[in-house]
């Protein structure tokens, strides 16, 4: 660590592992619901536990991202963070906001659209607290000694990812006109801005861990945020193909989805090139696993299996069905997931000055969660495919459906099971690294 | 082999040239010559049926066009396949209702918003979904010729 300010981070990672506890609580309580368990339904029936689902994932991964931005911009910039204070108000309101959220969908406080549930009110105190997350970020980059390409695609990345939250708010009578906007918040933040923060934290990784030239790593930083831009755009309209609009969208979603595997092909080739091509000699290789982790695993879930569910003529028959859950679930884990885990296990020796990156339980961690992700992923896959064949070719009622695949969800609660103890592991370890100190400015790395 | 200078003008040119086109494109979708969203016959019952709907978040559980949480059925065509009464009465019980197994929340609706909701429905079911309708509701009239 190179500037006290950075340390701030540490808060944004500790409410993540929070969050992300509560995420897989509410996840347990859907599986369960699936296989007939749902003893809790009179007080969190699954609309109110999906609900709780996806967006405590957002809220903890914007955290993990405005962590990582509060670690990394410092350092890019060479100068301390404009104001920690600020960053601590801003701390808490999202933490606060998040909450209130939270608490509110189990008492029907909800504007019922998919991702994008949070009541109106509370969608301007989200404003209000990314304006003052990016506030600090770019004046502390516009008024630091340099200006990296590292630092300008994570900061380019965080300031799209608030403009394109408004779209989302604007209010259509028109179910058709809501989801196509919907999908302009959600789809270009997971396959368009959200990447930028992907590849900035990346590249300042791949950078710290690998020793390659700064130059090299962010030439090719451009060319895949510029391969994820050129395909991600117009591959929106894979969500457009049989929501209501335009045949137009078929070809254009159809092609530009076909290119979106590239820009994670290109991601995952950069990320081991690297590695290769460096000295391999910083000691942290927990940081690295999860890092190359994230980069390969983006490209199988986010790239491959989105590329197989986005084909217009298979997604006639896939679209609304749990095909889509198996796709989200890889993808989430591998892009976003992953990459936010990377900063903090490269960050938090820094920041606390304990250098725990040689714990076997660690490296268990790494490949429970990862195998158990896996898992469900294949678990979703085959209740999914299993559910097109039965429910749209051979026209089986939906319920009968769900009671022929429900054992597939034994498999997935199995696997969640182990994606847990992993997930378990690095916050027992996140927890033994103790708390962030100024003493740790003296420790290199 | 590329600089880094060529590297940030593909960047910056490929982001604006498609995130031109895809505004374009957006414009062009909802040209009243383009539209199929059934646009002209929303209603203000239909209106308040979408209200309804979002507030308490049926796309928690359910599908709409295709999005939602596949928990419980696709709602689009569902009126083809259960009927207006049917969907009436489950919209209106105050009993705790569990076909197959699955429980719902019991809403209990006034008779007014049951009406809303299914009036909703039904603008729904008028919408030119390039075919999805046609592999959800074939499945619907099938049941009904059984």
């Amino acid at each position: 660590m190179k500037y006290k300010s950075q340390k701030v981070a540490y808060w944004f990672f500790a409410l993540s592992m929070l969050l992300l506890v509560l995420q897989i609580t509410y996840g347990f309580i859907m599986g369960f619901a699936r296989v007939g368990l749902d003893g809790l339904h009179e007080f969190v029936p699954f609309n109110t536990a999906r609900a709780v689902h996806t967006n405590l994932l957002v809220v903890w991964l914007l955290s993990g991202f405005m962590g990582a931005a509060y670690y990394i911009i410092p350092e890019e910039a060479q100068r301390e963070l404009v104001s920690v204070k600020l960053a601590y108000v801003q701390l808490i309101s999202l933490a606060v906001v998040g909450v209130v959220a939270v608490v509110g969908y189990h008492f029907n406080y909800w504007e019922g659209r998919k991702f994008l549930e949070i009541p109106r009110p509370l969608d301007y105190l989200v404003v209000v607290n990314v304006l003052l997350f990016l506030g600090l970020i770019l004046v502390t980059l516009f008024k630091g000694k340099r200006k990296t390409t590292t630092a300008l695609v994570l900061s380019m990345g965080l300031l799209f990812a608030a403009l394109l939250y408004l779209p989302g708010m604007i209010p259509f009578d028109s179910q058709v006109m809501d989801s196509f906007f919907r999908w302009w918040v959600v789809h270009l933040w997971v396959e368009g801005v959200w990447e930028l923060i992907m590849g900035g934290i990346l590249s300042f990784l791949l950078i710290k861990l690998t020793g390659v030239d700064r130059e090299v790593i962010e030439k090719w930083l451009y060319v895949i945020v510029g391969l994820t831009f050129l395909s991600g755009v117009l591959g929106t309209g894979h969500h457009y193909y049989y929501i209501g609009v335009n045949k137009i969208w078929i070809i254009v979603g159809g092609i530009f989805s076909a290119l979106e595997p590239l820009a994670f092909l290109a991601m995952a080739l950069f990320a081991v090139n690297m590695y290769r091509k460096g000295e391999k000699k910083h000691p942290n290789k927990l940081a690295l696993y999860w890092t190359l982790g994230a980069a390969i695993v983006s490209f199988v879930g986010a790239g491959l299996l989105g590329f197989a569910h986005t084909l217009p003529q298979t997604n006639l028959y896939t679209h609304g069905t749990l095909v889509t859950a198996m796709h989200g679930h890889l993808a989430f884990w591998g892009a976003y997931a992953m990459i936010v885990l990377a900063i903090i296990s490269y960050s938090l020796p820094n920041m606390t000055g304990r250098k725990l990156y040689d714990s076997s339980r660690g490296r268990m961690a790494f490949w429970m969660a990862n195998i158990g992700m896996v898992g469900m992923t294949i678990a979703f896959g085959v209740a999914g495919v299993a559910q097109v064949y039965l429910e749209r070719k051979f026209k089986m009622d939906f319920m009968q459906v769900q009671n022929e695949i429900s054992i597939h969800f034994v498999v997935l609660i199995i696997c969640a099971t182990l994606f847990t103890l992993g997930i378990t592991l690095y916050i027992i370890d996140f927890y033994k690294h103790g708390k962030p100190t100024n003493e740790a400015l003296e420790i290199k790395g | 082999m590329l600089s880094k200078k060529q590297a940030r003008a593909f960047f910056l040119g490929g982001t604006v040239v498609t995130f031109l086109i895809f505004i374009g494109l957006t414009v062009y979708s909802f040209t009243k010559e383009q539209d199929q969203s059934n646009y002209g016959n929303i209603t203000e019952q239909v209106v308040r049926g979408k209200k309804l709907w979002e507030s308490n978040n049926c796309m928690g559980c359910h599908t709409i066009l295709g999005e939602g949480a596949y928990y419980a059925p696709e709602l689009t065509k569902v009126i083809d396949r259960r009927g207006k009464g049917y969907i009436k009465a489950v919209l209106m019980t105050p009993q705790p209702w569990q076909p197959n197994g699955r429980k719902m929340v019991a809403y209990g609706f006034s008779e007014q918003e049951a009406e809303d909701i299914i009036s909703f429905f039904d603008w729904i079911d008028d919408i030119d979904l390039n075919g999805f309708d046609r592999v959800v509701s074939p499945l619907a009239k099938d049941k009904i010729n059984n």
